[in-house]
């Protein structure tokens, strides 16, 4: 017993010094009514609350992890599922190629989506060469743009755990429905997909976790005219120096961020108790 | 009841392949409505990928699957009416037994009153009518067993293939389902394919038994057929236990054998003189003799096992390989002692299997 949690000691330091005590030192500056720092207020939340334009940034902050990783799903369900029944070689192509994102910097990925995004780019050439559109598009700088890339970059860990769980179905259970006379939607709508929720509750919490505090990603794409929190939190830092405001954004982001990925994460147990064999 | 319900199932001629491999050959099965016929055969042997075909997850790569007298090759999985156990069960581990066994019916159409009143009555005739509401992972193996046949009966298959069914059961509770499941199967009248590896279980359950090796069907025959006049020595050694004896052929009735005893024996297929041929003779047709002579086997007991109503001798036979004796136990019988001499014959010339030698 004792052995056991000394065991635990170099791991509970390192999340005290680099976790748990840049958190207090956080909360204790939002505390500070004024770039001075003197004195002890709740100043900033009072400001943040009655301030529309500053909570409005949090809304919209919260509606573009929303958008990112149903858009995400939407693509990434079908991958991790082609991924899953395809045979053992072509698999692992197809991991290869969803995990390739994450083996580049995420400035490069970005660098390359403003290329793909902008007014001459990759995409407005090809729909203006096709004739689809007389105009080139606005992708970049826009909230689509935004959550277009988000949902790529953040792919992977949509597809991943959605694999894990799809892969570890058991295939008898598709075919056992097949026999019983359901067709093929029958069997994804009442089988496949209730199992594999669990999957799809954590790609969610992950990508929706990632998705909304994206800095360079939202900032790049999104240009300076769409702000959002992670920019809102260091423009209040570094461009306006007001330190304990930053601080105190920060702390209530973490705080819907933990009760967005908490409610995720229920659902995802409740679906797992289900799903358990 | 029984007759309208039963389905004659045929494969004519069925080949599959993998790739460049041949996993089943030549397969040709005619099952009467009602029937139940094992399908018994080593692991890899090719049982499965048969019941594949019959249910239409697999095409077959030559031949024709029929139903009563209509081809079925062109109908997928959920259009055959097929029902399957499977060895691990496979029931939906996120629905209740209930919504288990109303699966296959609103896949099917019914309306919720006829769902509802059928679910009841198939809990019920498999003994699980208060287990409705439980989960899967909340049920024994047996009752999950249970809940896998109600499901894939309710939906009123034309036949019913089990997979190795009784597998993951232990021994006494496999063969109380196995009792159940043949009781079902008689009360249906369903045409039934059991597959397995377990002799035993083919031979106290089927009607009729294939045994399988490599793809092929070695031989059909009811159990007693089986077991009584294997036709090739693949199904003797694998049906039951035998001892295999190397000889040459004498003439039409009789064997030298590699050690010296000359056997008289009364084979279907006579075989050219000096040929070489095994001979089999199971345990049981082995008898004790009071004293050595013409075809007679002279041999020393090597271990007894008392194995409950009979007793089972190892004995070495005296310049040649060791034999199995069963001998029925009496009450007051003693048993015979590690070291004896004994002198051991065929029950008679027909108790001794002639193969050709491989
Ligand atoms: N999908 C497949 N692809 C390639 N080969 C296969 C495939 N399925 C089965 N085989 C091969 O076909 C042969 C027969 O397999 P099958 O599963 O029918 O055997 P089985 O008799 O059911 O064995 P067991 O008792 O172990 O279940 C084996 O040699 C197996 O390796
Ligand atoms: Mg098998």
């Amino acid at each position: 017993m004792e052995a056991d949690s000394r065991l635990v000691l170099p791991l509970a330091a390192l999340f005290t010094a680099f976790f748990v005590a840049p958190l207090v030192v956080l909360l204790l500056l939002s505390l500070h009514g004024d770039i001075a720092m003197q004195g002890w207020t709740l100043g900033n939340y009072v400001k943040f609350f009655s301030d529309p334009f500053s909570y409005s940034i949090l809304i919209d902050t919260l509606l573009l992890g929303v958008k990112a990783t149903l858009v995400c799903l939407l693509f990434g369900y079908p991958v991790a599922w082609l991924c899953a029944s395809a045979g053992a070689r072509w698999q692992s192509v197809l991991v290869f190629l969803v995990i390739l994102p994450i083996l580049t910097s995420v400035v490069v990925r970005t660098f390359s989506w403003i290329v793909i995004l902008g007014r001459q780019g990759l995409l407005n050439q090809i729909v203006t060469g096709l004739g689809l559109s007389n105009e080139p598009l606005r992708l970049l700088y826009t909230e689509v743009g935004v959550v277009m890339v988000l949902a790529q970059v953040q792919m992977p860990l949509m597809v991943l755990p959605i694999l894990t769980v799809l892969s570890k179905l058991d295939p008898n259970l598709g075919d056992a429905s097949r026999v019983l006379g359901a067709g093929e939607w029958r069997t994804f709508f009442r089988i496949t997909l209730p199992l594999s929720l669990p999957g799809i509750i954590a790609g969610c919490i992950l990508t929706y976790a990632a998705s909304i505090t994206a800095f360079v990603t939202q900032t790049l794409i999104g240009g300076a005219r769409l702000i959002y929190m992670p920019l809102n939190i260091y423009q209040q830092a570094v461009g306006a120096n007001n330190w304990p405001f930053a601080a105190a954004l920060s702390i209530i982001f973490m705080i819907t961020v933990m009760i967005v990925v908490g409610v995720l994460g229920a659902i995802g147990r409740r679906s797992e108790i289900h799903g358990r064999a | 009841m029984t007759a309208s319900r039963s389905h004659r199932v045929r494969l004519d001629a069925i080949t599959h392949r993998f790739g460049a491999s041949t996993a089943v050959r030549d397969i040709n099965l005619d099952i009467a409505g009602g029937e139940l016929v094992a399908l018994l055969g080593p692991s890899g042997c090719g049982k499965s990928t048969l019941l594949r075909i019959i249910s239409g997850f697999i095409r077959q790569s030559e031949g024709r699957v029929l139903f009563d007298d209509s081809i079925a090759d062109a109908l997928s999985p959920a259009e055959r009416g097929v029902g399957i156990v499977f060895q691990n069960y496979a029931l939906f581990p996120h629905m209740s037994v209930g919504e288990n066994v109303a699966y296959g019916l609103q896949a099917h159409k019914w309306s919720r009153e006829r769902i509802a009143k059928r679910v009841a009555e198939m809990l019920d005739l498999v003994h699980m009518g208060e287990f409705a509401g439980r989960k899967p992972r909340e049920l024994s193996g047996g009752q999950q067993q249970r809940v896998a046949l109600a499901r894939c009966l309710a939906i009123d298959p034309k036949v019913l293939l089990l997979d190795e069914p009784f597998g993951a059961l232990d021994k006494n509770l496999r063969l109380d389902m196995q009792i159940e499941v043949k009781r079902l199967q008689r009360q249906s009248g369903i045409t039934t394919i059991l597959v397995t590896h377990d002799q035993e279980e083919a031979l106290s359950m089927a009607d009729r038994i294939a045994v399988m090796s490599r793809g092929r069907i070695e031989q059909i025959s009811t159990p007693t057929g089986i077991y009584d006049t294997p036709q090739t020595l693949f199904v003797n050694e694998f049906v039951g236990t035998t001892n295999v004896l190397r000889g040459e052929f004498i003439d039409g009735s009789a064997v030298q054998l590699e050690h010296g005893v000359v056997l008289p024996v009364s084979p279907d297929k006579i075989f050219q003189q000096g040929h070489a041929v095994v001979v089999s003779i199971r345990p049981e047709q082995l008898r004790f003799q009071p004293a050595p002579s013409d075809g007679v086997f002279t041999a020393i007991i090597t271990t007894v096992l008392p194995l409950g109503a009979q007793v089972v001798y190892d004995v070495a036979l005296t310049g040649g390989p060791s034999l199995k004796v069963a001998e029925p136990r009496d009450a007051e019988g003693e048993l015979r002692e590690v070291g004896a001499t004994v002198y051991l014959a065929p029950a008679s010339p027909a108790a001794c299997h002639v193969f050709p030698a491989s």
